[in-house]
């Protein structure tokens, strides 16, 4: 039982990509088997992720009793073979990746996945990028995961064409393209240095390194610090972000907003595997204060919701950055709460803003039509004859009643927990975030703290002004609008992830507590360290 | 060997940041291709440059490893190439389409006002 039980860990790899795969094969017309192929995989994943989630806590201590568990592909050992671990973060990302895309599907399959544009297969892709991101024991695995996830990312940003669209696609991909061979430069520098990848090897042989070696390797690591800092999507690296996140589709935007995260994760991770450094700390804060101020600031001057709840994920992002450099240990557990709830919040918001998007009678400039019309011209750039799209699927399917006091319900309770107003778990992650600096606070390091308690308040403020100032123009203008018909299976997903959020908030206590000690686990690497160099005793023999 | 090994890097390199910052679709493009170049030489560079090793270990029973080339970049190295090259390709396609949607090969689909 146990050792089958070890191969869990792969499995949130190999089912998205076995599914992605198998979706080639299913011919278009068979829509029904598509939908159900992608949604009992996702379903799968979350099952995984749950019993991951149980396995790596302490609750279960048969299988990995100290809450780690290495699986080595190909049963080579540790430093030489690749590994996949699972520890608690891990396990926390894998259910939150497993969560939003159960839910982003649900929502896609209402309207978005339209024939002739292979959304199933790049969706599938995608999670199986995020999964082993979360899961790869060494850095050079990371950036093949960070490709796939990145590869699948392109053609789902670029779906539906527009030229808008593809404008910021394409800045998109070229940040992205030069942000992995940076990653590339990093990686070589460290390999060069220390002669290993492996994330656990590493922790021991990098504190061994002086003089010049160490000059190189903290350059190395610099390097692939700005990488992350790309994806994560810090202030003077994110110009392409805002662009790329609000011309997408709803449910592309919704799993992009775990995008950034692998970012913060990789820091969190890395960062803290590496030892903890004063002058990366420094970076971090200040970078992440930059990142609060610039996007509180572009949150007052956005108009339209897409691009606001991009810039809200910034401020997410600088928030939770600039806490990291805090270098608070106990701060680590309500930065993981909080990273929680923002993934859930935008991701709702974005399926939100798909929504509400129908409510207008015009578009306003620049914003990009649904429709596939627009991709006549490439097709024809190609000299390929444009396929037919059938709109007979547009209005089919159950609609719900009271749209618009639906909407707005939905909106308000976005809006509470993007500013962080109680009742929401917003609320419960920005104030254990605060009360953490301020009892710091007595420390040197005063004046910071005190600087980010103040930025943390005024881009909360700042947020709130521009959401009522855009959903007073959505819900309360007079002008005429079309209430869009919603059918159950979109309207689903967003109320339920509102009622996990709502359960969070309730629940805030065990999951601060289980948060915190993953956060402990966190700074105390040598168990992950000691665990996976460990595993050498392939898990068949085992069980003999 | 060293040295002019590290001076192609640069040459690379260099060119490539210059193409990338360029405005026009198909530079961008080249200049992606040369700094992948680049960053796949200076890959295989970490293994350290040696001649007249094999990166495989022959026979079985202790080996001296400093008569081998390290084999780990080159298979760094391989992977990186494989990625780039994919990317690349699409990175092709939405220039295409670009150059197709908005008549222009600018990266900002217009032509800049003078």
């Amino acid at each position: 039982m146990n050792s089958l039980l070890q191969h869990l860990l792969v499995l949130p790899i190999l089912v998205p990509l076995l599914c992605a795969a198998g979706m080639l094969f299913i011919p278009e017309s068979r829509r029904g088997v598509r939908v159900t192929l992608a949604l009992s995989s996702a379903l799968i994943q979350l099952l995984i992720a749950f019993t991951l989630l149980y396995l790596t806590s302490d609750a279960a201590h048969f299988i990995w009793p100290e809450g780690v568990g290495v699986y080595a592909i190909g049963n080579w050992a540790a430093p030489f073979g690749i590994v996949l671990v699972v520890d608690r973060l891990s396990a926390v990302m894998l259910t939150l990746v497993a969560i939003v895309a159960f839910a982003t599907l649900i929502y896609a399959v209402a309207r978005w996945d339209r024939p002739g544009q292979p959304f199933h297969s790049l969706f599938q892709l995608i999670t199986m990028g995020l999964n082993g991101a979360f899961l790869t024991g060494d850095l050079f695995n990371l950036f093949v995961f960070f490709e796939v996830l990145l590869a699948a990312s392109y053609g789902l940003v670029l779906r539906g064409a527009g030229p808008e669209r593809i404008k910021f696609g394409m800045h998109y991909i070229v940040v992205n393209l030069v942000a992995s061979l940076l990653f590339l430069i990093g990686v070589a520098l460290i390999y060069g240095v220390a002669g290993t990848l492996n994330m656990a090897d590493l922790a021991g042989r990098a504190a061994a390194l002086s003089g010049e070696d160490r000059a190189l390797f903290d350059s190395g690591a610099a390097i692939l610090g700005v990488a992350f800092l790309v994806k994560a999507g810090t202030w003077p690296l994110n110009f392409w972000l805002p662009g790329a996140y609000s011309s997408t589709h709803a449910p592309v935007g919704s799993i992009f907003a775990l995008m950034t995260k692998v970012g913060l994760y990789s820091i969190l991770r890395v960062g803290t595997i590496l030892g903890e450094d004063e002058t990366l700390a420094a970076a971090l804060l200040y970078l992440g204060l930059a990142t609060l101020i610039a996007a509180t600031i572009a949150i007052l001057a956005s108009k339209h919701l897409a691009r606001l709840v991009s810039f809200s994920v910034m401020v997410s992002m600088g928030i939770l950055l600039a806490a990291f450099g805090l270098r608070i240990e106990t701060l680590t557990g309500p930065i993981i709460f909080y990273m929680i709830v923002s993934v859930l919040t935008t991701s709702t918001f974005f399926m939100l803003t798909g929504m509400t998007d129908r409510t207008r009678i015009t578009d306003p400039p620049g914003m990009p039509d649904d429709g596939p019309v627009s991709a006549a011209p490439v097709y024809m750039s190609y000299g390929v004859k444009q396929p037919s799209v059938s709109h007979e699927d547009e209005e089919v399917g159950v609609a719900i009643p009271a749209v618009m006091a639906f909407l707005g319900l939905m909106f308000v309770s976005c809006t509470l927990l993007v500013v962080g107003l109680p009742p929401m778990p917003g609320f419960v992650a920005k104030f254990a975030l605060l009360s953490g600096a301020l009892r710091e606070s007595a420390g040197d390091s005063s004046v910071l703290s005190w600087v980010f308690i103040a930025a943390v308040v005024l881009s909360g403020f700042a947020t709130l002004i521009a959401l009522s100032r855009v959903g007073m123009r959505l819900f309360w203008s007079v002008a005429a609008r079309t209430t869009p018909r919603l059918r159950v299976l979109e309207a689903a997903p967003v109320a339920l992830l509102v009622a996990l959020c709502l359960a969070l908030g309730v629940a805030a206590g065990p999951v601060a507590r289980y948060l915190d000690e993953t956060a402990r686990s966190l700074h105390k690497p040598d168990t992950y360290v000691r665990t996976v160099l460990a595993a050498r005793s392939p898990p068949a023999e085992e069980a003999k | 060997m060293e040295m002019l090994y590290s001076i192609v890097i640069g040459i690379l390199a260099a060119s490539g940041v210059w193409l990338v910052l360029r405005p026009r679709t198909f530079q961008v493009l080249l200049g992606l291709t040369l700094l992948s170049y680049a960053v796949n030489l200076f890959i295989f560079g970490m293994g350290r440059l040696v001649e007249h090793k094999a990166p495989v270990l022959a026979g079985a029973g202790p080996v001296d490893p400093a008569l081998y080339a390290d084999p780990v970049p080159q298979a760094l190295v391989l992977t990186a190439i494989v990625i780039s090259f994919a990317t690349t390709a699409l990175f092709l396609v939405v220039l295409i389409a670009l150059r197709g949607l908005t008549g222009t090969d600018h990266v900002d689909g217009r032509e800049p006002t003078e």
